[in-house]
């Protein structure tokens, strides 16, 4: 069978056999009936042929499940059209090079985790000098003044920050996702950005480990960083984006 | 237990020798100040609670009078005991008054003290009886119930919602877990008072109120009356509230209390001096209220490296030791806390693992070590972090660890799901089942690469704790020696509440909680 990119199937061991694993729990004790529940759910979700492959009581009336299938749906790859960061990743000596040459002054971030998100693994690993797996934070670039405000940081607070310093960027870190109070958050410092009349003075950059680079955008900012993001990523982007528009005000 | 690693006793002598005299220097000052927490402390013990008309706990209510007209300084106690035999009220009563306006704080008339202090040492002997009270009913039931293995399997649910919470822990405990802890509200630690009332609404977690505390106990024991087991529950004596909800926890038996010396220092940017005067009274009420703590160094581990900074996490357990004593607290009641968290990818990361776990194990063989499961670099991967975690169970059953906090294999992802537990529970159950007593069979190599990592973690902890005794442990902390931290002394959060005690200053419940604790089981080395 040839592949059809327009309609495209979860694969197995045979193109287009569909095959999908879930796992689920039900809000019922577990048995004949419960399993039966399962398979009805899996054929409503789409995967052909259930087999309910385990089946365990949680205990106060809940049971989980682990079912495989043959997910019917298809999907049109050849269609897709995602937004990309339009800039190369460079490394932590090109990036202060390029500050040097191209702005020729200090770059300013300003960073916290917004709300009352108190989780700084994302934002450390960015900004503090020791930085994550083996790359430097933005604190050690020379070329970059960068401030980690911390944890629990109100979006009035971080923009205030901001002004004082006279940023160029802006970095919000996201972790605790529950009931998306993220996306509240996210939403209201943009709101705030605007209604100061900063928008277009500085670079709003999200990150979280459930931030992609499309719903940063969706939500108003330049770009969003998920998972497995190295600080010299962030910094090849404020960078490349500030040379782009200090050559876009020249001409 | 059995020596594995041929330490140098003198070196841990050296380090637990040093890390008292680093102790000793905090508490060359700590017992010269109190705080606004601590008075609350001491206003709940003594029967305050609800709010007034305005949400504000009555302890925050008074407190603040008494601070506002500048005489919080010789403690809420003596006011309180003026006020009770001047108008022959309950302390609750006194309180409402207060609140009411029926009672303004200037017309509490200063008495001499023998007209006010045998009331307020009977206010509080009584207040103490009932926590012992509740301190024994804990070791009867925990008497009846069938004894719980070891390490004991500890899970944490997170809804937001206490009868939500109420609902997963009970499941939890059905499912085998021994050990639950319910997240607080990630917003919970910077809040200077305790929420009142049950709770229906929190982000990664659920408020600590002590009424969401008595829902939950009432689940755990529910759960543990259907398995004949005795299921313990945890929250966290933390933040800016740190003593009051000790209190609520020695009330409503809570079993272990997160109460870090420095957590609140390094990771909520709390006041230095508030955070290592609240610690104090708040761990005296733990020990008196027969509650494990759990220190956080594991939370070092997330922010610094674990393979180069792994000697910082023996140091601060040697401080937390040599503190908690200092309030009380008896080696069995220390959940020293530790990680597995060096980064997988590193080749012979397991070993690395051994003798960091085997190392604390022999460290502080009488406490109930704390172990953390991997989150640094845990990703969305959820078949891998599956694995990591049976490489983390299988280290704590090799090393006689006692409290595993299970490995959740959606970490990174999003707060457990009821499934996730279960499967973090398998997960243990098979390990430590099938790996039981391979530890008490296995010797390590003389001189092999345990034995020296081992040394060195030792050594570099030892010298580690020396500079610190030498610049003293604030500076330590100004410089960033725990977690790549700084933190100044007179920054962070809380620093309003801190008060210098006047002459005069009274709290009963410190010279009755450390004379009572003298004569508990345990050791107090």
């Amino acid at each position: 069978m040839s592949k059809d990119l327009s309609r495209i199937k979860a694969y197995g061991d045979t193109l287009n056999d569909g095959a999908t694993q879930v796992s689920f729990t039900l809000p019922v004790p577990a048995g004949d009936e419960a399993r039966e529940a399962a398979r009805q759910m899996a054929l409503k979700m789409g995967l052909e042929e259930p087999s309910i492959t385990f089946m365990a009581d949680l205990g106060a009336g809940f049971s989980f499940f682990v079912v495989y299938g043959k997910c019917k749906h298809t999907v049109d790859y050849s269609a897709i059209k995602i937004p990309k960061k339009q800039q190369e990743i460079l490394s932590y000596y090109e990036i202060n090079d390029l500050i040097k040459k191209e702005l020729g002054r200090k770059v300013v971030v300003v960073a916290a985790c917004t709300g009352s998100d108190a989780h700084t693994v994302g934002i450390d690993a960015i900004i503090n000098m020791k930085g994550y797996m083996g790359e430097y934070g933005l604190e050690r670039y020379p070329e970059i003044e960068a401030y980690n405000l911390g944890s629990q940081v109100p979006n009035a607070d971080l923009l205030a920050k901001a002004v004082e310093l006279n940023a160029d960027a802006v970095l919000v870190s996201q972790v605790v996702t529950q009931k998306n109070i993220h996306l509240e958050n996210l939403t209201e410092l943009v709101e705030l950005a605007e209604a100061e009349g900063l928008r277009d003075k500085v670079l709003l950059i999200c990150g979280g480990p459930r931030i992609s680079h499309e719903l940063a955008i969706e939500l108003g900012y330049e770009a969003g960083f998920g998972p497995g993001t190295l600080p010299n990523h962030v910094g090849s982007y404020i960078v490349a984006e500030l040379v782009r528009r200090k050559k876009t005000e020249k001409s | 237990m059995e020596q594995k690693l041929n330490l140098d006793q003198q070196k841990v002598d050296l380090a637990r020798a040093t890390a008292a005299k680093i102790a000793e220097k905090l508490h060359s000052w700590i017992g010269d100040y109190t705080t606004t927490t601590t008075e609350r402390a001491a206003a709940r013990l003594l029967g305050i609670d609800g709010v007034d008309h305005e949400s504000v706990p009555l302890p925050n209510v008074m407190v603040d009078k008494l601070q506002k007209e500048g005489i919080l300084d010789r403690g809420l106690v003596p006011w309180l005991s003026m006020a009770v035999v001047a108008r022959n009220q309950s302390p609750q009563g006194i309180a409402e008054s207060l609140a009411s306006g029926k009672l303004q704080v200037s017309e509490i008339t200063a008495l001499p003290e023998d007209k006010w202090m045998v009331v307020a040492d009977s206010l509080a002997e009584e207040a103490a009886a009932k926590i012992r009270a509740t301190r024994t009913k804990r070791e009867e039931m925990k008497k009846k119930a069938n004894p719980c293995g070891k390490p004991m399997l500890y899970v944490i649910v997170a809804t937001g919602d206490v009868y939500e919470d109420a609902v997963q822990a009970k499941a939890a405990a059905l499912q085998g877990a021994d050990i639950v802890a319910v997240i607080r509200h990630t917003g919970q630690s910077l809040l200077d008072y305790v929420p009142y009332g049950p709770t229906a609404e929190g982000f990664g977690g659920t408020y600590a109120t002590q009424e969401n505390f008595r829902i939950v106990r009432k689940a755990l024991d529910e759960a543990g009356e259907e398995t004949g087991r005795y299921i313990q529950l945890v929250n966290y004596a933390s933040g800016l509230c740190m003593p009051e909800i000790s209190v609520m926890g020695a009330i409503e038996r809570l079993d272990m209390m997160l109460n870090d010396a420095m957590y609140g220092i390094l990771f909520r940017d709390i006041n230095m001096k508030r955070t290592f005067i609240d610690q104090h009274f708040s761990r005296m009420i733990n020990a008196y209220a027969g509650i494990i703590i759990n220190t956080g160094e594991d939370n070092y581990l997330t922010t610094a490296d674990a393979f180069e900074q792994g000697h910082t996490v023996l140091a601060s357990q040697f401080i937390n030791e040599q503190l908690g004593l200092r309030s009380g607290l008896k080696e069995e009641q220390m959940g020293l806390g530790h990680a597995f968290e060096i980064d997988p990818s590193m080749e012979d990361g397991l070993m690395l693992e051994i003798a960091q776990a085997q190392l604390c194990r022999e460290l502080f063989p009488r406490s109930p070590l704390k172990y953390m499961p991997p989150t640094k670099h845990v990703t969305g991967d959820i078949f891998k972090t599956y694995l990591v975690n049976g490489m983390f169970n299988f280290v704590s059953i090799l090393t006689g660890q006692e409290i595993q906090l299970l490995g959740m294999l959606t970490e990174a992802i999003h707060t457990p799901f009821i499934s996730d537990r279960y499967l973090s529970i398998a997960n243990a159950h098979y390990i430590f089942n099938n790996a039981k007593g391979l530890g008490a069979d296995i010797m390590f190599k003389e001189g092999g690469r345990i034995q020296q990592r081992a040394e060195k973690l030792l050594n570099e902890a030892c010298d580690m704790l020396q500079d610190i005794e030498k610049i003293g442990l604030e500076t330590a902390m100004e410089k960033g020696y725990f977690a790549d931290i700084n933190r100044s002394i007179d920054g962070g959060k809380g620093s309003s509440g801190v008060l210098k005690k006047a002459p005069g200053y009274y709290n009963p419940f410190i010279k009755i909680f450390m004379n009572g604790l003298a004569d508990m089981e345990g050791r107090l080395s």
